[in-house]
């Protein structure tokens, strides 16, 4: 069965941000103040073919580790993207 | 005669800067096309720069999974000298041959323009011609060349006297100035500056030559074994 699967991949928590400082400071030109800790990611979204949910996060998790994110500088997870009706 | 690679992905732009620069020292020269896997008879090799896959996903991230960059870690860990110019150093970066990240620039402008270069470590092919604290003037050109490790990281670079290049004057916030590293055998290096395009006065600047006949003369070993066994007769 096909799963659908949402990576998102986020820089490391220390590692300077220079799109998410640059989208906070535009914020408040436009009226939107109070917005602090803005950080600009990535977000993938896949479906992988598993026998469970647990299994194809378990993948998505490898692919971000391998590929997706580079672990020197980013933090990824995996979730279920699945909607809920 | 000495026989150096310049490895072409889909995407490189300065391989035949590269190419060029090599001929003007006196080398002979081959363009490998990244499906190679075959790289024997070669004393050099250079990762040049340019987009490599289209720098989709991450500069160099797509790159590190073309065929031959199996070959480019063999000849790396043989020692064999290896110098990733620009999205060159963001490939070697990506595959894990260099520690650290290249990120975006500070202020997210691609930037073009000639900077004041310090050199740092001389234990590495590419700058062991050059002194400790020499003053280059050599261009850079890219969005994506703010150097990033951590602390760790960053506390073993220093301490194994692996950088060999630093900004006298940081133009992208490139973590402690760095522009360019080796690896800790100093037979791998990486710079965003690109030398190729400092060959001539007559173009601006000659102070790439120090970096680049070094690296084609450099020997075939473990500069710092070599060092150390100096050090010990």
């Amino acid at each position: 069965m096909n799963y659908p699967v949402i990576v998102e991949v986020t820089l490391r928590e220390g590692i300077a941000d220079p799109e998410g400082a640059t989208i906070e400071r535009a914020l408040p030109a436009l009226g939107f103040t109070g917005v602090t800790n803005v950080r600009a990611g990535k977000s993938f979204r896949l479906d992988i073919e598993a026998n469970d949910e647990a299994a194809a996060l378990l993948k998505a998790t490898a692919m971000a580790e391998r590929l997706l994110s580079n672990p020197v500088i980013e933090n990824a997870v995996a979730r279920s993207a699945k909607v809920v009706s | 005669m000495t026989r150096i690679g310049v490895i072409v992905f889909p995407g490189s732009n300065c391989e035949y800067d590269a190419s060029l620069a090599m001929t003007q020292l006196g080398v002979d020269v081959d363009l490998v096309w990244h499906s190679q896997t075959d790289l024997s008879g070669f004393d050099g090799l250079i990762l040049p720069g340019g987009f490599a896959h289209g720098d989709y996903l991450r500069p160099g991230a797509l790159a590190r999974f073309s065929p031959v960059m199996d070959a480019v870690a063999s000849f790396a860990r043989e020692g064999g000298p290896v110098l990733g110019i620009c999205n060159g150093f963001q490939v070697l970066t990506e595959a894990g041959l260099l520690p650290g990240a290249l990120q975006k620039n500070r202020g997210l402008t691609f930037i073009s323009e000639p900077t004041a270069l310090v050199v740092g470590s001389t234990n590495s092919v590419l700058t062991w011609l050059a002194s400790p604290g020499q003053e280059l003037t050599i261009p850079i050109n890219h969005f994506s060349g703010a150097y990033t490790c951590d602390d760790l990281t960053y506390e073993a670079l220093e301490a194994n006297d692996q950088v060999v290049l630093r900004y006298k004057d940081n133009p992208n916030g490139s973590r402690g100035d760095i522009a360019g590293v080796a690896n800790r055998e100093g037979n791998v290096v990486g710079l965003m500056p690109h030398p190729e395009r400092a060959m001539s006065t007559l173009l601006g600047s000659a102070d790439g030559r120090v970096l680049l006949e070094g690296f084609v003369s450099a020997p075939r070993r473990d500069l710092r074994a070599s060092a150390a066994n100096a050090a010990a007769l």
